[in-house]
């Protein structure tokens, strides 16, 4: 079996190391080579974030070849747009809506464009745009883009639910635990499970 | 039982494992997590130094003492340690003591780019170099081995995607911690000249022993493969070229110096071309060349940046050694840039404002999150080059072209804690009148917000005396010392400017706490009544990214601003900009 590769996308203080700390575990427990990737350091906040997460049978680099991964979840709307070259032919890509605006924006001078979904479906015409604006506002917390992510991945892989569940409610801090739940589940009602 | 760990954790779990009784370091991407994890482990005594000279001075004492010890740096920070790490080198080593470099090849957090292992070479000592996070625990407990037989420091050299990739790795179980204690050993321990010039020639001896033993270690293998090319690889390296090649022979070097010759001279015997794969330098490439054998590496593969799976399948796609990867037609759309920036609310965004305010004409740099202060929108840093610099570059300014005055230096608490106190000695003895800025959060912020010595509490939050930087610069003999609060516009700025007018060295402290760490800064927050606002531009001045251009338009069509309430972290500089009652505090609770 070959190995499936995914890159998470999108902006620093957005949660992508948990995602991708939480997928990488459950992919152990159901005894799977992990190897992860990201690059720590510079900008604590507001930076570009990439994560890369590999799993199968044997898995010897931690890096992800451009046009090779096999689905993204992005964050952040731009960063989809950034990363989508990383993405094999038809690779499953999910996005946020969400528009972070960089301050660079101010001057005028840099214009984040509106139809900047629009010009990702030109050349991912599969790529699934989700309402998280919408989501996170129904989960009634705005930092749990990454666990409705996790929701979303569940969908598309053959790991039980729970095993999902089960790693999530371990990594985040307890009083979080039903909120995340509620991400979760968010998630998958988003991809139509 | 096999658990996912990074190389950090992983060095850290062999720290754990191996016996180690003593670790310390100074943080340092891609080195932090090192020391972090060790902490976590109470059978290890660990501590932050102040610097990394420091860190080797006391983990070398340490092993003095008969224990196994450790310390980890970035590979900068080598260089600032490098002065015990070369006398070190050449004498008795007792308990174990390893040295972990951690290399950052394609700069993603360093100032520079450098190899490391050219270190181990050059102070004459082995050095290990793992591919994965299995390996990287594996090798600490080598190292210590190495470093007893042999009476030797070992360096363990990472790179980022060692130090920070994660993979499985099989935990064992911890041996017994020793210390066997400190005993005087004047030929040994005291590098007189007397002494240095006959542990020069131990040095030599110990090399031709470790020479021998590279040749027997199972840190260096061969893996059988299918072919007529062999591959020798060091590193990470070993991993990538696995990826594109799994079925390649490759003579896999995880002791890059010294070097195994004689088993490299017989796998280079069995094969028609032998490529060497490694990581930034052509070290071992070179080493190979000079005995005489006939190896490619950096003809084809570059030796600068990080090494990735991608280059290798394009040099030997090039090559004609694998089918050339097909390149999909990218129509790569452009996204717009997202530089890295501040975090909303950083008290670094009040006192560069001022200082940009002020119009400070030379602003010399250092290390830390306040070096985003030198790109776009602020352009307000000239000069970065190493830890501590600014205050030096600043002096040297000043006496080149004959004035201080709107000269300043602005470096961070642990930067300044680190290497800056040298500077401002400097400065006190010859005259200087620049204008210091310590910008102090009081944590080393950009690596994840460490304790440094401003801070008040220790790697374990235990309590600790701050260091109160005003008593310390007039102690020193600074006459003018101003501590202001950055998120107080105007007063910051009537000093700022007053002192870089002046003619006189003086010191500012600029203190507010980070917003992140040691936790997150819950204030009230701001919104924006856009009834109010005029879009005069004046909020998005001081470049928070949590102030945007709304899409709600003026009578005259121009964007109104808006604040993200959930990036706002409440630090009151928009609403000292703000001339029309446009931003208003909003409880934390939405009231």
């Amino acid at each position: 079996m070959a190995n499936t590769n995914i890159i998470l996308v999108g902006v620093g203080g957005q949660g992508i190391l948990l995602a991708s700390e939480v997928m990488s575990e459950v992919f152990r427990r159901a005894n799977f080579d992990v190897k992860k990737s990201e690059v720590h350091g510079m900008a604590q906040r507001g930076g570009v974030v990439s994560s890369h997460v590999r799993f199968g049978e044997k898995v010897y680099s931690p890096m992800i070849e451009e046009g090779d991964a096999d689905i993204m979840l992005s964050f952040e709307l731009m960063e989809a747009l950034r990363w989508e070259h990383y993405l094999k032919p038809n690779a499953f890509l999910a996005t946020s809506n969400v528009r972070m605006v960089p301050p660079i924006c101010n001057s005028g001078k840099v214009v984040y464009p509106e139809d900047t979904a629009e010009s990702l479906k030109k050349i991912r015409p599969e790529a699934h745009v989700l309402d998280i604006e919408n989501a996170l506002k129904e989960v009634g917390n705005s930092k749990v883009t990454n666990v409705i992510m996790l929701g979303v991945l569940s969908t598309i892989l053959e790991i039980p639910e729970k095993n999902w569940l089960e790693v999530m409610k371990e990594a985040v801090p307890p009083k979080l635990v039903d909120v995340n739940i509620k991400a979760f589940a968010m998630g998958r009602k988003l991809m139509g499970n | 039982m096999k658990t996912l760990l990074s190389g950090n954790e992983a060095i850290a779990r062999g720290a754990y494992e191996y016996g180690c009784v003593f670790a310390t370091a100074y943080p340092g991407t891609p080195s932090t997590e090192i020391l972090e994890n060790i902490a976590k482990y109470k059978e290890i005594k660990s501590q932050w130094a102040p610097n990394e000279k420091v860190a080797m001075e006391v983990a070398i004492g340490a092993a003095m003492a008969g224990a196994r010890s450790l310390c980890a740096m970035k590979h900068v920070g080598v260089n600032v340690a490098a002065d015990p790490l070369m006398s070190f080198a050449f004498m008795e080593v007792k308990g174990g003591f390893v040295l972990v470099s951690a290399d950052d090849p394609g700069m993603h957090s360093s100032q520079n780019e450098q190899d490391n292992r050219n270190y181990a070479k050059f102070a004459k000592i082995p050095v290990l170099d793992p591919s994965d996070s299995d390996e990287a625990k594996r090798f600490v407990g080598e190292a210590f081995k190495i470093s007893e037989t042999f009476h030797t420091p070992v360096m363990l050299r990472t790179t980022t995607r060692t130090s920070h990739g994660k993979g499985l790795v099989e935990l064992g179980e911890p041996i017994e911690r020793k210390v066997s204690g400190f005993e005087k050993n004047f030929e040994k321990l005291v590098v007189l000249p007397m002494n240095a010039r006959k542990l020069r020639v131990c040095a030599e001896e110990r090399l031709r022993k470790l020479e021998t033993f590279a040749e027997n270690t199972n840190l260096n293998f061969e893996e059988p493969g299918e072919g007529r090319i062999g591959f020798i690889t060091s590193g990470i390296a070993h991993v990538h070229l696995k990826e594109v090649l799994p079925n390649a022979p490759i003579l896999k070097i995880g002791m890059p110096y010294p070097l195994p010759l004689n088993k490299i001279r017989d796998f280079v015997s069995r094969f028609d071309r032998v490529i060497v794969v490694e990581e930034l330098d052509p070290f071992v490439e070179e080493q190979i060349l000079a005995a005489g054998m006939k190896v490619e590496g950096k003809n084809l593969i570059p030796g600068i940046w990080e090494l990735n799976p991608e280059i290798i399948r394009e040099t030997l796609g090039k090559e004609g050694i694998i089918p050339a990867k097909e390149r999909k037609q990218t129509t790569k759309a452009d996204a717009i840039p997202r530089p890295p920036v501040f975090c909303p609310g950083c008290p670094h965004l009040g006192i560069f404002h001022a200082l940009k305010k002020a119009k400070a004409k030379i602003i010399t740099g250092d290390i830390g999150c306040y070096t985003l202060a030198a790109i776009p929108p602020f352009n307000a840093m000239d000069t970065c080059v190493c830890m501590g610099a600014s205050i030096g570059n600043a002096i040297g300014i000043e006496k080149a072209t004959g004035s201080g005055k709107g000269i300043a230096a602005v470096i961070g608490d642990s930067t300044f804690t680190h290497s800056g106190l040298t500077g401002l000695v400097d400065a006190i003895m010859n005259n200087s009148h620049i204008t210091i800025v310590i910008s102090d959060n009081s944590i080393t912020a950009m690596t994840g917000g460490q304790p440094d010595p401003r801070t008040g509490w220790d790697i374990h939050h235990e309590e600790n005396t701050p260091m109160d930087f005003e008593i310390v610069a007039r102690a020193m003999g600074v006459d003018h010392v101003y501590p202001v609060d950055p998120t107080d516009m105007a007063p910051t700025f009537e000093v700022v400017k007053r002192e870089l007018e002046a003619d006189h060295l003086s010191v500012i402290i600029s203190q507010a706490p980070c917003v992140l760490y040691p936790k997150k800064v819950k204030r009230d927050k701001f919104f924006t009544f856009l009834d109010n606002c005029t879009a005069c531009t004046m909020c998005s001045r001081i470049n928070c990214q949590a102030i945007t251009r709304s899409s709600e338009l003026t009578e005259k069509g121009r964007n109104k601003w808006q604040i993200n309430v959930d990036l706002c972290t409440g630090c009151g500089l928009c609403i000292q900009m703000c001339k029309f009652d446009a931003i208003r505090p909003i409880s934390r609770k939405g009231e």
